[in-house]
């Protein structure tokens, strides 16, 4: 691909629109133009800069950590209910408490954590990755989180109450319509998965705009990072999954609260129509919840294999060929409803298929630890880890695509096993690890290589012995989901083990959490690029300044920091000259697949109209659920006030302010 | 000369439409609503192929109002385009004609929905399809409304002085969302009442 400019025709400037051309220099760290730049981007201190700041590192911070908070509260769940089944006729929870325990476990670990914690990741790395000064919607951005952390609020505000959602978190019908579960427990998992919806879907569009509009000039689409490729192809299938979920929770809620029919077969409707809905969004969810995950591993794994990742295209397309497969494999959570048996073989086909892409992956990256000179510092354990429990837990998904055995093993913990090898091998392991790899990036400050190796192998022990042993337990017919069993059914041993192995697991997990409380303070610092890494955001100063690049980087290859060092990568990127922009808070915007700079586009300020936006919402959908018309109608109007002061245009003679806003 | 400096070129400011950020992020915005759209059209005939009761209740229903409403739908978007041109020729006039005549058509297109609404013989709770229908034309007629608040923003900003040629982003973007509330419709109209005239 040509990317240079001046083969590019020639824009004719005019029609009314204003034009300029770009200064381009060099910015000296302490230089005037470095103060200019700082003066325009920086986060007011205080708390009016805490709650209006859209700086896209302050707003990936939180979701990092907001996230993380919902892992440990997830986790304790988990531990109680280890207790509850660590010995047989226990009872320690009655079975109302522990059925709440086990939805709140899983609506908390997939929807509040795995997903927003890489949307942290994403957030924070995406326009250092791409060489721009900040998402292609700023203000767009810090909407998704704060619609994030109210839904996360919403969604256990009626846990104290002990009326949580308690139909687990796949909630089918008729279990969660009102006759059999009549109190607030399941309109508040609907209201507030709706309204989480929001948030997912609003940052999906940020992600996929930015990708395609904000990489700095030549970075062609096949010079993005991996990662990058992962939450993109997440991104735009959350934008086509979310809506049937968020849908078959309106229809749900209707039928609870309108009395509708969409699942009551008395009246034509059909409980199957909920299970349809819910896993065409939900197969295609988990991959959305591991792709970018991959996509950590891939672009940080090569860095201490001290090579570039054999296959990036290969790569790229597998991530994005595992996308489109996963929409067509819903029907293998359906496998023992009756459908048809042509159905079945369709969807237990195309989801043995999956398992092509995704070991294209695998062989990537083992090809490159294979090739490479590895060097095994803390992160290296846990991608490799990964690497591993991807493989068994790919291993015990392909055996549930065969329609037989599924019908052995479906709601039995032979599958808990298999979704929990999956989930933290692929999230949480590549999560720990991207932490390890970017904490300097984040904070300036490296985290301790003796408490990580204890973490790494603390967590990684832990959870085999904790999960491995639920095949067994599904072998041996144990059912997921009961809240005890009676002694004399072979099933004490494996749940003690698990028991064990589960506490082992969050001891792993407290270690980590301590290593990076001690981090952030007394850490040593880590300098711009302490693992010698080869992309972009490695280039600028740990922590990132509020305006990520001082002059706009030109990138001549997909390894910038590489070239001419390590083999295999050519290109003369520039990092230290380019286009200045410092005169306005703008970046630079480019053509979709060549990146060829085609606008300046100007940047909006610090604004409290995200978070007002948020707090609309949220009182629209607290009216919803206490049967408000007032206070619905309330919030929705505030909404209609805050989109249209968000959304006001600027006057056309109005010149550019410095520090600017929109 | 180096590299960089051959960077050293006019660029638009912001942008119009394609080269704006703004309108792809309303692009896709319009994907994932229209990926929610066909989710509530695979509940229809999932339903409908899944009925052993009568289906439609009581009938398809009838094409005379609807048929009506689709012409008026698809004019609008004629007259929303037209005052897109007029800006882009600079024209602030023609825009708010245009803006005016796309407005007056959307509230009589959802005068006759509610007409329609009114006389249906069955209500949101009487059945599986009544629940559709009502969900399904409901879900248009609130984008319907959505839309036209976003027209009066525009048509007010527009009066304000707020546009002008080559300044023009937010009536593109605004104007692209009602084509799709447009094609929505031919969608629904296709599904609620031509499709059970088929069989």
């Amino acid at each position: 691909m040509n990317t240079r400019p001046d083969v590019v025709p020639a824009v004719v400037p005019g029609s009314g629109a204003r034009w300029r051309t770009p200064e381009i220099g060099r910015v000296a760290p302490g230089s005037a133009e470095a103060a200019a730049l700082e003066e325009i981007w920086k986060t007011k201190p205080g708390l009016f800069g805490w709650f209006s700041s859209v700086d896209h590192k302050e707003i990936g911070k939180r979701y990092l950590v907001t996230a993380f908070l919902f892992l440990l509260i997830g986790g304790i769940e988990a531990l109680v209910m280890r207790v509850q089944l660590a010995r047989p006729n226990q009872a320690l929870l009655t079975p109302e408490q522990y059925n709440q325990l086990f939805t709140m476990h899983g609506v908390t670990m997939i929807f509040l954590y795995a997903l927003p914690v890489l949307s942290g990741f994403s957030n924070f790395l995406w326009p250092l990755l791409l060489g721009s000064r900040d998402m292609a919607f700023p203000k767009l951005n810090a909407l998704s989180y704060w619609v994030f952390l109210f839904a996360g609020v919403f969604l256990y505000a009626s846990f104290p109450l002990g009326q949580a959602p308690d139909a687990g978190w796949f909630n089918y019908v008729p279990m969660a319509s009102l006759t059999y579960d009549p109190g607030p427990n399941i309109d508040v998992y609907a209201l507030g998965m709706i309204f989480l919806g929001l948030s997912t879907t609003v940052g999906s569009i940020n992600f996929v705009v930015s990708l395609f509009r904000t990489r700095a000039p030549g970075m062609s689409i096949n010079r993005v990072p991996v990662l990058v490729w992962g939450t993109l192809t997440a991104s735009v299938g959350n934008l086509l999954a979310v809506p049937a979920v968020s849908l078959a929770f309106l229809m749900l809620w209707f039928d609870r609260q309108f009395d509708t029919h969409f699942f009551d077969f008395t009246q034509g409707g059909k409980p199957l129509l909920w299970q349809h809905l819910f896993w065409m969004f939900g197969h295609p969810w988990v991959y959305a919840i591991v792709l970018p995950a991959m996509g950590i591993v891939s672009d940080a794994l090569p860095t201490f294999c001290r090579r570039p990742l054999v296959g990036y295209t290969a790569v790229a397309l597998s991530t994005i060929s595992t996308m489109i497969l996963g929409f067509g494999v819903w029907v293998h959570h359906m496998f023992a409803t009756g459908l048809p048996p042509l159905s079945l073989s369709f969807f237990g086909s195309a989801s043995f298929v999956i398992a092509i892409p995704s070991a294209v992956a695998v062989f990537a990256w083992i090809a490159t630890i294979w090739y490479g000179k590895p060097v095994f510092k803390t992160p290296f354990l846990f991608f490799a880890g990964f690497v591993f429990l991807f493989v068994v837990g790919g291993v015990s998904g392909f055996m549930t695509a065969a329609v037989p055995l599924d019908w052995q093993l479906t709601d039995t913990y032979f599958v808990v096993a298999h979704l929990h090898y999956v989930l933290l091998g692929i999230n949480v392991f590549p999560v720990v690890g991207g932490i390890y790899y970017w904490f300097p990036k984040f904070t300036g400050r490296m985290l301790s290589e003796r408490l990580g190796r204890w973490a790494f192998w603390t967590m990684f022990i832990g959870f085999n012995v904790g999960f491995f042993p639920m095949h067994i337990s599904g072998l041996l017919g144990m059912p997921r989901r009961v809240y005890t069993y009676p002694p004399d059914v072979g099933w004490n041993t494996v749940n003690m083990v698990t028991s064990v192995g589960s506490f082992v697991f969050a001891i792993g997990v407290l270690v980590f959490v301590l290593d990076v409380l001690r981090g952030l303070r007394r850490g040593p610092p880590a300098g711009a690029n302490p693992w010698d890494a080869a992309t972009l955001e490695w280039s600028v100063p740990s922590p990132p300044p509020a305006y990520n690049f001082a002059v706009i980087p030109i990138i001549a290859s997909r390894h910038p920091l590489w070239e001419g060092r390590i083999e295999g990568v050519e290109g003369r990127s520039c990092v230290h000259e380019g286009p200045l922009l410092h005169r306005g808070r703008e970046t630079i915007g480019s053509t979709m697949l060549d990146a060829i700079p085609n606008v300046v586009l100007v940047m909006p300020g610090d604004s409290l109209t995200p978070l007002f936006t948020a707090l609309t919402l949220a009182l629209a959908f607290v009216g919803l659920l206490i049967h408000s018309v007032l206070v619905a109608a309330l919030g929705t109007i505030a909404l209609g006030v805050a989109l249209a002061a968000w959304l006001w245009p600027s006057a056309p003679d109005a010149p550019v302010p410095e520090g600017a806003h929109e | 000369m180096n590299d960089a400096a051959l960077y050293a070129r006019p660029l638009p400011v912001r942008g119009t439409r394609w080269a704006s950020t703004a309108w792809w992020g309303m692009a896709f915005l319009i994907l994932t609503e229209g990926s929610l759209f066909a989710y509530l059209f695979f509940s229809y005939f999932y339903l409908a192929s899944q009925s052993t009761g009568p289906w439609p209740t009581g009938g398809p229903p009838d094409l005379l109002y609807a048929s009506i409403n689709t012409l008026l739908l698809l004019s609008s978007s004629a007259a929303a385009w037209w005052g897109e041109r007029g800006i882009e020729r600079g024209s602030a006039r023609r825009l708010s004609v245009g803006l005016v005549l796309t407005i007056l058509l959307g509230v009589v297109f959802m005068t006759i929905q509610g007409h329609e609404w009114a006389n249906r013989p069955y209500a949101f709770s009487t059945n599986s399809y009544s629940s559709l229908y009502f969900v399904i034309t409901g879900f248009h007629g609130a984008h319907v409304v959505v839309g036209l608040l976003m027209l009066c923003a525009l048509l007010g900003w527009n009066l304000m002085g707020r546009f002008q040629r080559g300044w023009h982003l937010p009536v593109s973007v605004g104007i692209v969302y009602w084509h799709f509330v447009d094609l929505v419709w031919l969608a629904v109209y296709a599904a609620l009442y031509l499709s059970p005239r088929l069989s």
